[in-house]
């Protein structure tokens, strides 16, 4: 299979501009006969929803919550990056551009990553006039603040809620097409297959989760915006009900899995306090604006920090990388914190954190200030662990926070079947191998607002769309594998829930496919999770019935996935004899223990097709050129 | 330590409903409400019992989904939070813990602790937004808005939906929740334009989702885990007032109400 990437040929600058005019268009009239689904109603399928309603397409809007609002979108906290160069520190669309492609290890497409960067101006435009409540200064200008991987500051916020603000902007302008009539929103609902006819996706195959039923929807093109798979590791700060069903399935129907083993482990979240912990709660990067990251020079210092002496604290990441400090992006930021706690460093009971210290910025600026930029996120520390940030270091340690990887897309955000969109956090295209802060709810927005309602246009002037009828082959045998696969769930009645089996699952990948991977450590997690999958399918207990609200249920059919998804995670980790970004084969690391890239044997993205339940699956790779930003080691020092 | 949860179970919107005791043991106190209930979930699930449904998501309190009445207070004694961010802690070892549903109208019942709150989402949909379209947005900082505005503006914006302010009144009004939106948007001068028919457009869904009237005793803002202040009511009351002056004519007609479960 040869994969083509529709990269706009001439300069980079003017590539969307001239791949925009060359696009068909369908006009206006024509727009309300063609039919679109949207699966999850995050930054990218909310924004997605709200403009192709505004367009005039009669779009279908689903999600699993109770409402389009509760989109994991919401709990981003941090920022959003756009190219304003208001602080007039020499930002530019350029500089954007080069962090993003640098910061991701190079390993993403220069082309999208460029388009990006131009989007970022206008979606702070956008926001802005639908209200997001941006913080400003005194005298009514937009405030920024900087992030990690960056020497300028280009990120927008709103207070610790910046997610949140942009979702409501979002989910405001979907409302307002609900209530046009141009989008119909279809809650607590979960898509469970893609339809596939004739070699395009024609819809989904959906089971409503308070009643059980089981629909088919049928439309002319389907948008995948269902986020990321960072729950595959169970522990992660993902919302518990993230998961990979929805892009999963599509996948075991044709479309290819790019670079799934590129998982961001991000470097400020509390740390674990016990076996009964469900999810792990992030501190937004933000923090590292004014807080010092430190541990006791001595292994095993039990003494609490304020009765540690300056001296001998070791400040790891100044005393590293002078230049960016404590603002180093998050993969080297969280690969120092795991490996000083290896050595015997950590602090707190577990010995699995580092401190977060504000005493400095607060002696510097005042607690008013530091309450004022981050208050929200010291009450939420205090709430989780009883101690008050402002008199005493955080305690802080990574966790799964983020996938790179996705299913792969083209420069429209096509993948590799026709008529199968996919945005945001759910396909793979524009961090890659490690996505810097403050740039995901730009991608999503980026992907939703601008880039969508233009690129599938193109797709629906060009293809014909006859008419599919929920008796075709093609739809009963979607719907028959879904309804088999829940059957089969409930009728298994063996000895074990749902949950201890993803604990397990989620163990093995921490451990072997996490901060650190080793060839040795991936095959026997490959073996390792082989086997667990095997158990699940014989022991796995689900109560109750199909027939009503059962969460139970729902999370069953998602581990099934995960566990899947895990081997191939582990597979692709196996296959990139290199160290970049987010993935750190220890087999490759350079003297001082960073990254070392294979730039000419790796520079490709590695998609990842699906050949059967029993056989591995097929890898497609599509060389990555650099053209604008020359490939070298990256530096933060 | 050792408590007793005390939760209401009800099958559906048309089972009668009642409280069941569970003794829950090992419960540490830095465990969070929910995961205590996710232990107890567990335990009920391998003696072959159904386990208690309750909303939950993101579990660091922005999402809005989680949320019941815990000892007769919406999410519960500490303030300004929300379950999920409830540590045990603040329990003692023997406690007999009450959880039941938000009970409105307004939230028809789903299951256990889950109810129906798409009436909030008509709320929103009724005229909770700015009538821009994509790609009309004029440059940013073309129009300077000062911090104290946009600060009053984010202290409204910044409400979950969660409905705590509903359950925790007495007239189960959605006053607190329709007054937020109404502020966050209204003060800030790109949502001035359509202020009026914005309170008119929501307050009339408001009362067609079968929601009580404010009668300002305050409970709302108290249950409220982000502190909603209380002014947004008055904000809500006054662009009522005027708009009603200046469009009579114009009244929008309310979305059809949320009426069952499911």
């Amino acid at each position: 299979m040869k994969l083509d990437a529709r990269i706009p040929s001439g300069p980079i600058e003017e590539a969307w501009a001239k791949a925009c005019f060359d696009m068909k268009l369908v006009n206006p009239s024509n727009k309300r006969k063609h039919s679109i689904i949207v699966v999850g109603s995050g930054l990218a399928g909310g924004s997605a929803a709200a403009s192709l309603g505004e367009l005039g397409y009669q779009v279908k809007c689903f999600c699993f919550q109770d409402t389009p609002r509760r989109a994991h979108s919401i709990a981003a906290q941090g920022g959003i990056n756009a190219a304003k160069n208001y602080p007039n520190d020499g930002e530019s669309v350029f500089r954007l551009f080069y962090d993003t492609v640098k910061g991701g290890d190079f390993r993403a497409r220069e082309a999208n990553v460029y388009r990006l960067a131009q989007n970022s101006t206008k979606i702070i435009d956008q926001c802005v006039a639908q209200g997001v409540p941006f913080a400003r200064e005194y005298g009514g200008s937009l405030a920024n603040r900087s992030f990690g991987g960056a020497q300028v500051s280009r990120t927008f916020y709103a207070r610790g809620q910046t997610g949140q603000q942009l979702l409501l902007g979002a989910y405001q302008a979907l409302e307002r097409q609900i209530h046009a009539g141009t989008v119909k929103m279809i809650s607590k609902t979960e898509m469970l297959d893609l339809i596939v006819v004739d070699g395009q996706a024609r819809g989904i195959v959906t089971r409503h989760l308070v009643t059980g039923e089981y629909n088919i929807h049928i439309a002319d093109a389907v948008i995948l915006a269902t986020g990321g798979y960072g729950n595959v590791f169970y522990l992660s700060t993902n919302a518990k009900g993230s998961n990979a069903t929805a892009i999963w399935r599509a996948y075991k129907r044709g479309a290819l899995f790019a670079n799934p083993c590129f998982t961001q482990i991000h470097p400020t979240c509390i740390p674990v306090s016990g076996d009964y912990q469900s999810k792990l709660t992030l501190m937004s990067e933000s923090l590292r604006n004014d807080g010092r990251i430190w541990v006791p020079k001595k292994k095993g210092d039990t003494r609490p920090p304020n009765q540690i002496p300056e001296d001998e604290r070791d400040y790891y990441l100044e005393r590293r990388y002078p230049s960016f400090g404590n603002l180093v992006p998050r993969d080297v930021a969280s690969r120092n914190a795991k490996t000083l706690c290896d050595e015997g460093y950590g602090v707190g009971k577990t010995g699995l954190g580092v401190y977060l210290d504000f005493s400095e910025a607060i002696n510097r600026l005042g607690e008013k200030t530091i309450r004022e930029r981050y208050g929200n996120l010291f009450d939420m520390y205090q709430r989780i662990t009883d101690e008050d940030p402002y008199k005493v270091p955080m305690r802080i340690f990574p966790a799964v926070h983020y996938t790179m990887g996705g299913l792969w897309v083209d420069y429209e955000l096509q993948s590799s079947i026709p008529g199968l969109f996919v945005l945001g956090e759910a396909n793979f295209s524009d961090h890659g191998a490690n996505r810097l802060g403050a740039s995901a709810l730009m991608q999503g927005l980026s992907d939703g607002y601008f880039i969508i309602p233009n690129t599938i246009g193109n797709y629906l002037a060009t293809h014909k769309f006859p008419k599919v009828e929920n008796s075709h082959p093609a739809v009963q045998e979607a719907l028959t594998t879904v309804k088999s696969k829940i059957d089969k769930l409930l009728s298994i009645k063996g000895k074990r829930t749902v949950d201890s089996f993803h604990r397990e699952l989620g163990k093995i990948l921490w451990d072997y496919c996490g901060m650190a991977r080793t060839a040795e450590g991936l095959q026997l997690a490959i073996g390792k999770i082989r086997t667990l999958r095997e158990e699940y399918w014989k022991n796995v207990t689900v109560p109750g019935a199909g027939d009503d609200l059962n969460e139970s249920l729902e999370k069953a059919g998602r581990v099934a996935d995960f566990f899947e998804l895990a081997e191939l995670i582990c597979i692709d980790a196996l296959d990139r004899n290199e160290s970049c970004g987010g993935h750190f084969r220890e087999e490759y690391q350079t003297p001082e223990g960073e990254a070392q890239r294979d730039d000419e044997h790796y520079s490709y993205v590695a998609a990842w097709g699906y050949t059967g339940p029993d056989s591995a699956p097929e890898l497609t790779k599509e060389p990555l050129e650099f053209q604008y930003v020359h490939p070298s080691q990256r530096s933060y020092k | 330590m050792k408590v007793t949860l005390k939760i209401w179970r009800q099958k559906n919107s048309n089972d009668k409903g009642q409280f069941v005791k569970y003794a829950v043991d090992d419960v540490d106190g830095e465990m969070s409400i929910l995961e205590c209930l996710d232990v107890l979930n567990e335990s009920l699930i391998l003696r072959g019992e159904v386990p208690v449904a309750f909303e939950h998501d993101c579990r660091e309190g922005i999402c809005g989904s989680c949320g019941f009445v815990i000892n007769g207070v919406a999410h519960g004694p500490e303030r300004a939070t929300t379950a999920c961010q409830l540590t045990m802690r603040h329990f003692k070892d023997g406690d007999e813990i009450t959880l039941e549903p938000w009970r409105a109208k307004a939230f028809p019942l789903v299951k256990d602790l889950v109810v129906n709150r798409r009436a909030l989402d008509h709320i929103i949909e009724a005229g909770g937004y700015i009538s821009v379209g994509t790609g009309q947005a004029p440059e940013a900082n073309g129009l300077p808005i000062g911090k104290e505005v946009a600060d009053q503006s984010m202290d409204a914006a910044a409400c979950i939906g969660c409905g705590a302010c509903v359950a925790a009144c007495p007239n189960a009004a959605a006053a607190l929740f329709t007054g937020a939106k109404i502020t966050h948007l209204g003060v800030l001068p790109q949502g001035e334009t359509e202020k009026d028919r914005r309170a008119l457009a929501m307050v009339a869904q408001m009362n067609a989702e079968g929601f009580g009237n404010c009668t300002n005793i305050g409970e709302c803002t108290g249950a409220c885990p982000k502190e909603i202040p209380l002014d947004v009511i008055a904000k809500m009351n006054r662009d009522y007032l005027c708009g009603s002056f200046q469009r009579r004519d114009d009244l929008p007609t309310p979305i059809t109400p949320v009426v069952e479960g499911a």
